[in-house]
């Protein structure tokens, strides 16, 4: 049975409810058992709660857990990338609470029987609440609808082909209009694949120089304009992944304004990096989408201030040395992302672009709301996820020092600042940093 | 053996170590220098003829070089090519010279070329040390010319021809170059047909890499032996006007000359249908043209290049016979340029497809033999400067 524990002298944010409580230590937050008892101003005003354990946060930031809506955890099929277990101890050690996996295991999650085995084995590890989305087609990579009402009741998230995109734009639009007798949402990877086949980075003249071949931004574009006219066709729920350049950003905020239900997120290699990080061949910034231009860039950080992305999502991508120590068109693509999630999302903050409660809405009950998952605010009677969290603390990312299997970051050695202090699951502490 | 170091230092009457101090190096390089696998460079030189005058001893710079040695020091042998020097470990990329470098390596392949017309053409430089050719994929005509570079500087020269299928059979390139690195080789020469795998197996040996070709990034060889080829003909780069035609999306030989030729202060042009120019192109400071005529006119060179026979069919470009007409280089689109343009191709060539066969063979304008003659000189100079420091011993 979990005590009630009273965390004070913390600076609670809460963006869901715009909630911003100073420190204090006759203030912050009580669980009880898995659940929020209280929260405010004033609530230890007479002294801590009989029985209540304190946790002194010493100034530092509580939030609700943070809420990643795609990560590869790559169980079943690649457990020597990452499984369960130690992705789930990834996540919390960056301070994230909720984790929804992408469905490109192996087998991949196109039926009841696979996403039963996830959650089971999220129950035997006991750390982070995982959720699965679900392919859209059979076997991910048919124009065969997988049984969407059986597994939206079996807990399935949401429906994509995760990093593979639905091309066939029937089968795009019977998904759009079926998933609406469910109330799902159809998560897309919006990239031309005859466009991008072969490509290995952001077109032009670094992938000239390094004779590698490109793939166009207009890739993204194409063929997410595409699906925009497929969302107003059928009036589905239509999510774009990890959205990288400028005509993206600019192609849903029109949508939007046009009334379509669409949202989108994006990942903090395409806000904090450009296609330079690529370099001398460094198979570490091979990521799919590529990183973009610098003006995409840009565009990308403008886009997360004034609203238009949802999100900020991991991509969390593990992948091994096998896969990466390879010349750099035969390298795999993708990046982990869990452990630096929170890091680079304070940069945001840091160089003026956002203020923190925003940045932390693009981490915490926008990714949720999207999803339809009762996490990611801080809410009397629901759970107790919480993170606590230095904001300022100078720090170096590390990949040898993640807690993931694999370290392929493209962000080795870069200066952050940022630092969480302790993860929260149903009121239990999983994660809480080395003094 | 008694080598003219070892002659001299007899005649100085001082030991090893008295004239590696004076030398400025170790006792074992002069052990190596006597055994006649190592040469002193221009200021170790000028240290022992000064230390001879003091002591009285009648010596000269001829003195240093071997009897059968036919180039003499003063037209520049590498005694005096050692003075500008070439501080690199590996040859990667014509990106990464500057145009000193790029001088001094085509002095000394002038060197090397003058030498091999002579009868007297093997030598004993790298006499005990290893080349091992590494080819990932097919090649004929460069794997021969390392090869018989590195034979006529009396190396051992092992060919290892990686077949395809083994390296999607999972023997990645940094297992490969574990395995070789063990084998203590003193030079690697590698072909690959991935971009950057070159420099990635350069990061895991002890020896010095050349980059044979990698993908379509660079093949710094190529560039070296079209410059020489060149200069030889015109005395000069500076300023001339260069057109490069044909597949410059896809080709490493392109790049490499692209980078050395503006390096060296020539201007470039770059001749096809838009389908083979790379993205960016216009940024890398060269002119693009996609009608043949106009982009020849007044050129000084006309450099084709190969287009590979799975791209001529549909993909990108519709037909051998309309890319012919429009782009390959017959006596009509030839005489746009300057007469005595020099036609130069890396080889092989497509007859018929990218050149004309009478254009080609033309003996007063296509210097194409000339070219293949100067790889071998150029890859003796690479593999020289690249194994003149012992790597194993190096800190």
């Amino acid at each position: 049975m979990t005590p009630r524990v009273a965390y004070t002298n913390a600076r609670v944010i809460d963006p869901a409810s715009n909630l911003d409580l100073p420190a204090a230590d006759t203030g912050g937050l009580l669980s009880d058992g898995e659940t929020i008892a209280a929260i405010g101003p004033d609530i230890f005003n007479d002294g801590l709660p009989e029985s209540a354990v304190q946790i002194d946060c010493r100034g530092a930031i509580l939030c609700p857990g943070l809420v990643d809506i795609r990560a590869d955890l790559c169980e079943p099929g690649a457990e020597h990338k990452e499984d369960l277990e130690s992705g789930s101890r990834a996540a919390a050690a960056g301070g994230v609470t909720t984790v929804v996996a992408l469905p490109n295991t192996d087998p991949v999650i196109d039926e009841v029987s696979v996403l039963e085995f996830i959650a089971r084995r999220a129950r035997e590890v006991k750390l982070i609440k995982v959720f699965a989305h679900a392919t859209v087609t059979r076997g991910g990579d048919s124009d065969e609808l997988v049984e969407m009402g059986l597994l939206k009741q079996a807990g399935a998230v949401l429906f994509t082909d995760g990093r593979r995109t639905i091309v066939n734009a029937k089968v795009l639009s019977r998904a759009l209009k079926y998933a609406q007798a469910y109330d799902c949402v159809i998560m897309q990877h919006p990239e031309e694949p005859v466009l991008a086949e072969g490509g290995v980075m952001q077109s032009g003249e670094l992938s000239t120089r390094l004779g590698l071949p490109g793939i166009p931004a207009e890739a993204e574009i194409i063929m997410l304009q595409r699906d925009l006219k497929l969302v107003e066709m059928t009036g589905g729920r239509y999510h774009a992944s990890h959205i990288s350049t400028a005509a993206a950003v600019r192609a849903i905020a029109e949508a939007k304004a046009a009334g379509l239900k669409v949202t989108c997120d994006t990942a903090p290699p395409y806000f904090a990096l450009n296609e330079l990080a690529v370099g001398e061949y460094r198979t570490f910034a091979k990521l799919s989408p590529p990183l973009r231009r610098e003006d995409d860039r840009q565009a990308i950080v403008a886009g997360l201030a004034d609203g238009t992305i949802d999100c900020i999502a991991s991509d969390h991508a593990p992948q091994d040395q096998d896969s990466k120590r390879l010349p750099f068109e035969q390298a795999e693509f993708g990046a982990v992302g869990l452990e630096t999630l929170l890091q680079l999302t304070l940069e945001l903050r840091h160089n003026g672009h956002l203020n923190l409660p925003d940045a932390l809405a693009c981490l915490t009950y926008r990714p949720a709301d999207i999803v339809g998952l009762p996490v990611g605010r801080l809410t009397v009677g629901g759970p107790a996820d919480l993170v606590v969290f230095d904001p300022d603390r100078p720090t170096r990312i590390e990949p040898d020092n993640f807690v993931s299997k694999s370290k392929n970051s493209p962000f080795d050695g870069r200066l952050v600042q940022g630092q969480v202090l302790r993860t929260v699951v149903d009121g239990r502490t999983i994660y809480s940093a080395a003094a | 053996m008694s080598t003219p170091l070892r002659i001299i230092r007899e005649k100085l009457n001082i030991t090893q170590t008295e004239l590696a101090n004076l030398m400025g190096t170790t006792q074992a390089t002069v052990s190596r220098m006597e055994a006649g696998q190592w040469e002193p460079n221009a200021s170790q030189v000028q240290a022992v003829l000064a230390k001879s005058t003091s002591l009285g001893v009648d010596l000269s710079v001829d003195d240093f070089v071997l009897p059968n040695m036919s180039v003499s020091p003063t037209n520049g042998t590498s005694l005096a090519a050692s003075e500008v020097g070439f501080d690199h470990r590996h040859l990667l990329g014509i990106q990464d010279l500057s145009p000193d470098e790029i001088t001094f390596l085509l002095d000394l392949s002038n060197i090397y070329a003058e030498r091999n017309r002579t009868a007297d053409r093997k030598m004993s430089l790298l006499a005990g040390k290893t080349v091992i050719n590494l080819f990932f994929e097919e090649s004929t005509r460069t794997r021969t010319s390392f090869e018989l570079a590195g034979k006529r500087l009396g190396a051992d020269v092992i060919n290892i021809a990686v077949a395809s299928s083994s390296i999607k059979k999972g023997e990645t390139v940094i297992d490969t170059a574990v395995t070789l690195n063990a084998m203590h080789a003193d030079a690697l020469v590698v072909r690959h047909p991935h971009a950057g795998a070159v420099q990635l197996l350069s990061e895991k040996v002890n020896c010095a890499v050349i980059n044979g070709g990698d993908g379509s990034h660079e093949h710094p060889t190529q560039a070296l032996l079209d410059a020489l080829t060149i200069r030889r003909r015109k005395g000069h780069l500076q300023g001339l006007l260069v057109a490069l035609c044909g597949d410059v999306a896809h080709s490493r030989v392109a790049r490499s000359n692209i980078y050395l030729l503006q390096t060296m202060g020539a201007r470039v042009r770059v001749i096809a249908p838009p389908t083979l120019i790379p993205a960016g192109m216009d940024r890398l400071g060269v002119e693009v043209f996609h009608d043949m005529r106009a982009g020849l006119a007044d050129c000084d060179i006309v450099m084709m290049l190969r287009l590979q026979r799975e791209r001529m069919t549909g993909s990108f470009v519709p037909s051998v016979h309309e890319y012919f007409h429009f782009y390959g280089l017959d006596y009509e689109k030839l005489s746009h340029a300057k007469p005595d343009a020099l036609i130069m191709h890396p080889g092989p060539m497509n007859r018929g497809v990218e050149i004309d066969s009478a254009v080609a063979d033309d003996i007063d304008r296509s210097v194409i033999h000339e070219q293949v003659e100067m790889g071998v000189a150029v890859r003796m100079a690479c593999l020289d400067v690249l194994t003149r420091t012992d790597p194993r011993t190096a800190p």
